[in-house]
């Protein structure tokens, strides 16, 4: 298995990264003029769109919870989001794909906040490209952000994985298909907490160890693109005092 | 659309509290250490119409699989291997909380998991179930039933997959102008590791083992880790609206790679 060469003697991969480069990152914040906060990604050749409607009321009204609000999650794939069209209908990886990004989610929402209501994200793919559901989750605590809604940090994402024997950072849908292991992880940055953690493939104890932190350091690179997107949106040009100081500092580490 | 709702198990405040306070004194309700693995017992061929069978015994938590072969279609991007499909469903006969009715999330995710610490770990060598490449190839369908839920039915649903597949007799398949024939014969299944799934849930800052119901109710995150015979980690899923730390995590991964050995023998002696 994983007889494909993915990367070469220069160290370089089949989209020119070296092991420890993001993909191109872009996140825009409030496309969609409907939605209480809105978010769209560009993660390599993901295109994702998350909306949030909400706090709102809960519709049924027995899916309410007296002392918290309900989060609801629906990740979704376009049909021509694929190489071969996908089937609309949602599917049962896409079943567990929503679950467990709400999973992922809920640690860093205030949902004792508001009580009896729902707050509904809705992450739809565009166009995949592996990784999808750690760009979508990124997109998705932007777009909370965005609507206002109480957060005690924000949720980066970020996957790692095995090519070639090598632990690389942020596998992209060709290594995904043919390398030999494959880990998304979210994390929440400033609280310190992973919330969500899978793995496919095989990976002995150390390359284990490396590769969850390779993914908590590629969450950390995430953040700083989802801060970055925030701070342009709300003061624009016009940094809060200290920011402007923060982000330099930032970029020299 | 996943949705957050309450727990459907409804734990006494007073069993809560003690629960609470056994686990920060490192004991718990029935008895047993954080990391104790509750009892597990296997009998096998229980069902002589599968192919292969198990039903295990995890505590109270049971679930029966049964293994059946057929020929088919390979997958998409997969043409030179033989297919195995894992399923699970929890039966309305195995606790008052569950009702008939299409599979929820969770269980969803139970046999995506399952199936997936199968397959990641790659313990049937499935280039070895191919009769026609890209055309016709076997087609392994291993499917459970569970019949009594007492948590941690990712653990209890896995071993019995695991179970059935080792003490399974596959048919033997051949090409005959063109058609699948049954030549009655039987053959060993292709085995080449035996995952194990070690599941432990977090409550407070303790991390336990094969949970029960109860402490299910009660917990913040849940993380199942499977290894294979190497020792290497095949497939973890995180679970539950709780976050880990990375220490909590490595805790966990650790954990799994010990106990696991000692389940892995007792699988092993199912071959014998």
């Amino acid at each position: 298995m994983d007889q494909t060469i993915l990367i070469d003697e220069n160290g370089k991969r089949t989209d020119g990264r070296s092991i420890d480069d993001l993909r191109d990152v872009k996140i825009t914040i409030g496309v969609l003029k409907n939605a209480d906060g809105s978010a769209s990604i560009e993660f390599g050749k993901n295109k994702i769109m998350v909306a949030v409607y909400g706090p709102r009321e809960v519709h049924p009204k027995h899916m309410a919870l007296p002392d918290r609000c309900v989060l609801r999650c629906r990740y979704h794939m376009s049909p021509f989001s694929t190489d071969t069209r996908k089937n609309p209908a949602p599917s049962r990886r896409e079943v567990e794909i929503s679950k467990v990004m709400r999973e992922a989610l809920e640690p860093a929402i205030m949902l004792e906040d508001y009580p009896r209501a729902a707050i509904d994200v809705f992450v739809e793919v565009l166009q995949a490209d592996g990784g999808s559901r750690c760009a979508g989750i990124a997109a998705a605590s932007v777009a909370l952000a965005d609507a206002g809604v109480n957060m005690k940090d924000l949720v980066a994402a970020c996957a790692a994985g095995k090519v070639n024997d090598k632990i690389v950072l942020d596998i992209n849908d060709i290594e995904d298909k043919e390398g030999s292991a494959d880990m998304p992880v979210a994390y929440l940055p400033n609280l310190e907490q992973i919330t969500l953690l899978q793995l496919d493939g095989i990976l002995n104890e150390s390359q284990f160890n490396e590769c969850l932190e390779k993914a908590i350091h590629g969450c950390k690179m995430v953040y700083e693109i989802q801060r970055k997107a925030l701070i342009e949106k709300y003061f624009g040009n016009d940094l809060p005092e200290g920011e402007e100081k923060e982000l330099e500092e930032n970029k020299e580490n | 659309m996943s949705l957050s709702k309450k727990s459907p198990i409804v734990i006494e405040q007073l069993r809560k509290r003690q629960m609470f306070d056994l686990i920060t004194n490192g004991k718990r309700l029935d008895g047993r250490n954080l990391e104790d693995i509750r009892d597990l017992e296997i009998e096998i061929d229980i069902i002589k119409k599968a192919d292969g069978s198990a039903k295990v015994r995890l505590g109270n938590s049971e679930v029966i699989a049964g293994v059946k072969v057929e020929t088919g279609a390979p997958f998409e991007g997969l043409e030179n291997k033989g297919a195995l499909i894992v399923t699970a469903e929890v039966l309305p006969i195995a606790s008052p909380y569950i009702e008939p009715g299409p599979p929820d999330e969770e269980t969803i995710e139970l046999a995506r998991v399952v199936d997936r610490g199968i397959r990641e770990s790659q313990m049937i060598d499935l280039d070895k179930l191919v009769l026609i490449p890209g055309k016709t190839v076997y087609v392994i369908f291993v499917d459970c039933s569970i019949i009594n839920a007492d948590g941690n039915l990712f653990d209890a649903t896995s071993y019995a997959v695991v179970a059935a597949l080792l003490s399974s007799k596959l048919p033997i398949f051949e090409i005959r102008d063109e058609k699948v024939v049954d030549t009655g014969k039987k053959q060993e299944p292709p085995i080449t590791t035996i995952p194990v799934s070690i599941t432990s849930i977090r409550i407070g800052n303790n991390i336990i083992v094969d949970p029960t119901v109860e402490e299910e109710a009660c917990m913040e995150s849940r993380i199942t880790i499977t290894t294979n015979s190497n020792n290497e980690y095949t497939a973890i899923q995180k679970g539950s609206t709780g976050y880990f730390t990375l220490e909590q995590i490595k805790f966990a991964a650790q954990t799994a790679r010990v106990k696991a050995e000692t389940l892995r023998t007792k699988l092993k002696e199912l071959i014998k």
